[in-house]
């Protein structure tokens, strides 16, 4: 990444970064055979840095697959990263053990995507809200009770709620409990993994609206990963474009909706469906296509093969993230 | 799981976001409920259990109701059934209904000792393995493949010679070749509930290992290993029968139903003599048919695609 970025967003915004991440890769080796050599490699995150400041919420944007969740959960030290430092309030943790880490597991959490698969079924929702905090010695069996009840009302749950299991709960309402765990270590930094794309539409706007409250009321600072751009330009100050294991685009949220400079981000944005018939005039110059493999990216620029002003150069040469706050990778921005 | 029962529903929309959603008032079904309930609707697993239960006691207050001492020897040698001895008495004039009863309890107890001596190391095994994975996982599915690949009889046969034949030396043989099995199967739950997000979730908390197995894993595991300890429990008994017959399990004067069928090994008393045999191997058949009926109904109700 170009160190200037770094040095402009600096000056601009004075404190440290809660979570600064340099050079991330995260891949996972393709096995062949009998004794699983590992025949190639799966590119899920490819060379990805970016400062998230304290209260701020970083948006994560792109298709299935470019791996804006395998980036959330690297840095939370669920997947082993193969290279680039993540350094949380200072501290460079990509090459902690799990061991070293446990200590730090407070500071950061996640919200995950789907509420059906990562609550315990054998589990009331007393035992999941209280179990970390007792784990962590933050409090004992009796005082944790308040920090539970505290929990519930912040993601506005009743308490009857207490004694049930997840299963007797719907998808929205099972989020809610996945969002009190995840604050029940009282986290400064929260990666939210699509944390509304398994909910009924009618049920999104509901866990946006409570993110969104409980941002403004904690403090919270957050990395927010979704596929479009709806969720993400509710809740987000800056937003990454994510193409293929890199960030192809970042910047302010209003700088990126509104004067996109990479023509994929472009394409992202038009693919983002409206419902009114009559607002549907829009650039269709962009092809929509599949990305390519990760295990196989093109040579050059990640997107030439989609992209309608590829050049020669494009195919040929990598090009670097460089600009300002409004950072592009792009030959040829739009503008 | 069964997303539909309890609370589900009343989620739709709410005017205001953080307005909490109401779970129903009806009271929910627990999990063990429902289990007992999908157990209850098999008439054999149930009165599976019903015998078992019966055998269970049978074995408990087993020196109250033998109608006579189950060592003590009589006059009348292989006698046939009587007032006095209702089925009979053996080749040394033992009372046969008395050792019959008396042989409850060693089946009972090989069975049950043994199915809780190796599900409990097969199981430990299995979790460490599936949950660490790398080098220590394949190095201990290779152990067990060597225990898998030993002729078991055989190897049976010259331990207990070796050691001599005894109850405590047939548990622990027993166990020790029947714990691969047992960590096969809990490493391969281990395996798929290890990457499901609530496992991930786990880690993300900063639980430790031992929290994660023991209060995570393992009580999504337990449906499998409850039934593979019940189809153990019978399988024993029958191991035990089948070595004591042989002479090479329980020894005499001790009873066990084994070794009082190796009295049938004689032609005269097996076709002239019933009264020696048929109640021992009926009641092997009736415990084991029993166990393994539980069993069905077990695998059945904790099956979770039902």
């Amino acid at each position: 990444m170009n160190p200037n970025i770094q040095a402009t967003n600096r000056t601009e915004l004075p404190e440290a970064p809660l979570l600064r991440v340099e050079n991330l890769k995260t891949y996972y080796p393709l096995r062949r055979g009998t004794f699983g050599r590992a025949a190639g490699f799966v590119r899920a995150v490819d060379g990805v840095s970016l400062d998230v400041y304290r209260g701020e919420t970083m948006g994560i944007v792109g298709e299935s697959g470019c791996g804006k969740s395998t980036l959330g959960r690297t840095i939370l030290r669920l997947e082993p990263s193969r290279e680039g430092r993540i350094y949380l309030g200072g501290e460079e943790i990509a090459s902690y053990s799990q061991r070293r880490m446990r200590p730090l597991r407070p500071r950061m959490q996640m919200i995950f995507q789907d509420p059906f698969a990562s609550l315990n079924p054998r589990k009331t929702v007393r035992d999941l809200l209280a179990e970390p905090p007792i784990a962590h010695g933050l409090a004992d069996r009796r005082s944790v009770q308040s920090r539970v009840g505290r929990l519930l009302e912040w993601v506005g749950l009743p308490k009857t709620a207490l004694d049930r299991y997840p299963h007797e709960f719907s998808g929205g309402q099972r989020q809610r409990i996945g969002i009190a765990r995840a604050l029940s270590l009282e986290p400064e930094l929260i990666v939210c993994d699509e944390p509304v794309s398994a909910l009924d539409v009618s049920v999104q706007a509901q866990i946006l609206n409570l993110l969104k409250d409980l941002q403004e009321e904690l403090k919270l600072t957050c990395l927010f990963i979704a596929h479009g751009l709806g969720a993400v330009s509710y809740l987000s100050s800056r937003v990454a474009v994510m193409y293929l294991g890199k960030i192809v685009e970042i910047g302010p949220k209003e700088d990126l909706i509104g004067r996109p400079l990479h023509p994929y981000t472009r394409l992202l944005w038009n693919s983002n469906p409206v419902s009114d018939p009559r607002l549907r005039e829009r650039d269709r110059t962009l092809p929509a296509g599949d990305p390519p493999s990760p295990a196989n990216p093109p040579p050059g620029c990640r997107f030439h093969p989609r992209c309608p002003y590829a050049s020669r150069k494009c195919r040929e040469e990598e090009p670097p993230l460089a600009g300002g706050r409004h950072a592009v990778a792009c030959h040829y921005p739009l503008d | 799981m069964n997303a539909s029962t309890g609370a589900g529903g009343g989620a739709a929309v709410r005017p205001k976001a953080i307005t909490g959603v109401a779970a129903d008032s009806s009271a929910p079904e627990s999990g063990a409920r429902t289990i007992w309930r999908r157990f209850a609707r098999h008439r054999l697993a149930v009165a599976g259990l019903i015998v078992t239960a019966l055998l269970i006691l049978t074995a408990i207050l087993a020196p109250y109701l033998t109608p006579h001492s189950p060592y003590a020897v009589t006059a009348s040698f292989s006698a046939a059934p009587s007032a006095d001895h209702w089925l009979g008495t053996d080749p040394v004039g033992r009372d046969v209904l008395s050792r019959l009863i008396a042989a409850s309890r060693v089946s009972l107890l090989v069975g049950f000792s043994t199915v809780a001596l190796y599900m409990t190391f097969g199981t430990l095994v299995g979790l460490i393995s599936g949950y660490a994975g790398g080098w220590l996982d394949s190095a201990v599915m290779r152990i067990t493949d060597m225990f898998m690949a030993f002729p078991f009889l055989m190897v049976i046969l010259v331990v207990v010679s070796a050691l001599g034949a005894g109850l405590s030396t047939l548990i622990w043989v027993l166990a020790l070749f029947s714990w691969p099995a047992v960590a096969r199967l809990v490493r391969s739950s281990v395996l798929s509930i290890k990457r499901l997000d609530y496992v991930r979730a786990g880690v993300a908390l900063g639980l430790g290992t031992p929290r994660i197995l023991f209060g995570h894993i393992l009580p999504n595991a337990l449906g499998p290993i409850i039934v593979n300890a019940t189809f153990g429990v019978a399988s024993a008994i029958v191991s035990e029968a089948g070595l004591s017959f042989l002479g090479m399990g329980v020894q005499p004067p001790t009873a066990s139903w084994g070794n009082m069928l190796t009295d049938a090994q004689s032609l005269t008393v097996l076709t002239e003599q019933p009264w020696l045999w048929v109640p021992a191997g009926s009641m092997l058949l009736v415990t084991v048919l029993a166990i393994n009926f539980v069993g069905d109904g077990l695998r059945d109700a904790l099956d979770p695609k039902q």
